[in-house]
């Protein structure tokens, strides 16, 4: 399989403080990584880099466009969340005085926008479009069973639903690779459950490669393909998860002796 | 499709009648030349706080220069008049303003509106001043005498049709694709740019438009007054404006048109107390903001859709 996204020697300081430093990683095409590591290992730090939030010190991401690898580096984040990159967070950041579905048409502006004298006087065009992203946004709420919650102030959700529209939101972008930041935090197991098909279900309905940070190892271990190690903000180890299981140096440093 | 376009005619049909009933009240006499006054000032306030409301309420950007917005669109439409004293010079007077006003916000909202916050609400202040500064010191504005003896080319009539057009224009940027990216910048600016949104566009946007307005009002001013003076134009001005958007409910136009209709009337009113009317003006401000901290409307829209899908409902029901 072609490599979709490519990370080299990436490196990222803190003044003193290497939060990462030398990550190689690859994702492929319709792939389900997942990202381990303890608390401070870089994990976040690492989606930060990738999604432009925070520049590298060193290295370099690419990313596999109709024209080529593209250099993602010194791009912003909302040029690099249109080229593709979509990310939820670790603490739900949705926009809470918002509708659900005002969450979810915004995350469509970018792939449809609209100059600013055509938004001040309503042409017929902007109806037509309107209505043909309302309707785009409510099937995608559809997927996800939240059709009912559209006109519901995005603050006023249940913990696990606010959890779900950032990945909703997220996939409005229409994303190549989807990055979600413990998507499961706060969860109880049998919401963890229902998130684990919900993942699977979303990598395979729109065919996108997933990259998730997790601490919850039997969701880990249940959807992953390939799992990335991160210590220390340095790669520890990659494999299946087969293989991160018996990895010696991986069971030192993070799952303990019994599992 | 058409039902859209059978809202638009209604509101369309509130504006014509709002215009015959003021029209009526005038001939029949109730309106006489001090209520119109009033009426033609709380024209101007509704302008110019529902440009602020954009940037204040809908992109959050918390902007205390607007008087300076108004500055420019006054002194280009008093100056433009003065040398052709027609109503087609004030068009071309209050174009020139909104252009000036638009280019100067351009200038001043690229490197402030990295600021958040009170930083922004002092920096944006801070413009505000140095525009009323420099208007002070040229010659061709009069310096701190200002400019007086302007023809009277703006009457309510216009103001009125000024009120209605900004008003559409802004409403329709708040419900546009446009506008909710500019909402997502006030909701959250980091969540807004992993989204694709390019925030510093659309607060820059906001504040240019929200500064185009303030020009509109800035010259509607200057021509029904027809004396400007660079003291009009300092920050009391601004706060005052601020003071609108606030007791209306910062994100609600339907507020701020109320706010400006209320405080409009009460100032009016108050004219016969004399030096007490800044203390019971104060009083009430004091107390809408104790009785109502989210202002009279909070974020609540006035919408004729809702209206009649709430009486669809109410009629399927029954």
């Amino acid at each position: 399989m072609a490599v979709l996204l490519d990370v080299k020697d990436l490196t990222k300081n803190f003044g003193g403080l290497a939060a990462v430093s030398d990550v190689n990683l690859h994702l492929d095409d319709n792939e389900l990584v997942a990202l381990i590591g303890p608390n401070g290992a870089g994990k976040t730090t690492l989606f930060n880099l990738m999604t432009g939030q925070t520049p590298p010190s060193e290295g370099s991401i690419s990313l596999r466009t109709n024209e080529g690898m593209q250099v993602l580096n010194g791009k912003k984040p909302y040029h690099i969340a249109d080229m593709g990159l979509a990310r939820t967070f670790q603490n739900i950041r949705l926009f809470k005085e918002l509708s659900v579905l005002d969450n979810v048409l915004i995350s469509m502006t970018s792939k449809n926008k609209e100059n600013f004298f055509g938004s001040l006087i309503r042409t017929p065009n902007f109806y037509k479009t309107e209505a043909r992203l309302r309707k785009e946004a409510l099937d995608l709420l559809e997927i996800f069973e939240m059709q009912d919650l559209a006109d519901t102030l995005a603050s006023n959700m249940p913990y696990g639903a606010q959890r779900r529209l950032e990945i909703i939101r997220a996939l409005a972008t229409k994303p190549k690779i989807l990055f979600l930041d413990e998507p499961a935090a706060g969860m109880n197991p049998e919401e963890t459950a229902a998130l684990t098909a919900t993942i699977r279900q979303i990598q395979k309905d729109f065919g996108i490669t997933v990259l998730l940070i997790e601490h919850d190892m039997s969701l880990v271990m249940n959807v992953a393909e390939r799992i990335y190690v991160l210590q220390y903000g340095k790669l520890l180890a990659e494999g299946t998860p087969k293989e991160i299981q018996s990895n010696q140096a991986v069971i030192d440093a993070y799952l303990g002796g019994g599992v | 499709m058409k039902k859209n376009l059978k809202f638009n005619a209604i509101w369309l049909l509130i504006a014509i009648a709002g215009w015959i009933l003021i029209n009526v009240l005038e001939g029949v006499g109730i309106i006489d030349q001090f209520a119109e006054n009033t009426l033609v000032l709380i024209g101007i306030n509704i302008i110019l706080a529902t440009g602020l409301n954009l940037i204040i309420g809908f992109s959050g950007q918390f902007s205390l220069g607007h008087a300076g917005f108004m500055a420019l669109g006054a002194y280009a439409a008093a100056l433009v008049t003065q040398a052709i004293p027609t109503p087609g010079g004030f068009v071309i007077g209050m174009v020139a303003g909104m252009i000036l006003a638009g280019v100067v916000a351009l200038i001043i909202g690229m490197p402030t509106l990295r600021l958040k916050g009170d930083y922004l609400a002092i920096a944006t202040m801070g413009a505000a001043e140095i525009i009323r500064i420099i208007i002070v010191n040229l010659k061709i504005t009069n310096g701190p005498a200002g400019l007086y003896g302007l023809p009277q080319l703006a009457n309510w009539s216009l103001v009125y049709v000024l009120v209605v057009v900004t008003t559409i224009f802004t409403v329709n940027f708040i419900h546009s694709r446009n506008g909710r990216a500019v909402m997502s910048v006030r909701e959250d600016e980091i969540a807004a740019e992993s989204m694709g949104i390019n925030t510093t566009k659309f607060k820059v946007a906001a504040f240019v438009f929200g500064g185009m307005t303030a020009a509109i009002g800035g010259a509607l001013h200057a021509s029904y007054i027809q004396t400007i003076a660079p003291n009009d134009f300092g920050i009391m001005q601004s706060i005052n404006i601020l003071i609108i958007v606030v007791m209306g409910g910062i994100g609600s136009i339907t507020g701020t048109f109320a706010a400006a209709i209320l405080l409009g009337i009460l100032d009016m009113v108050m004219q016969s107390f004399g030096a007490l009317r800044m203390v019971l003006y104060s009083l009430a401000l004091i107390l809408i903001m104790i009785f109502r901290p989210k202002g009279l409307f909070g974020t609540w829209e006035f919408s004729v859709k809702r209206l009649f899908n709430r009486k669809k409902k109410a009629k399927e029901g029954a």
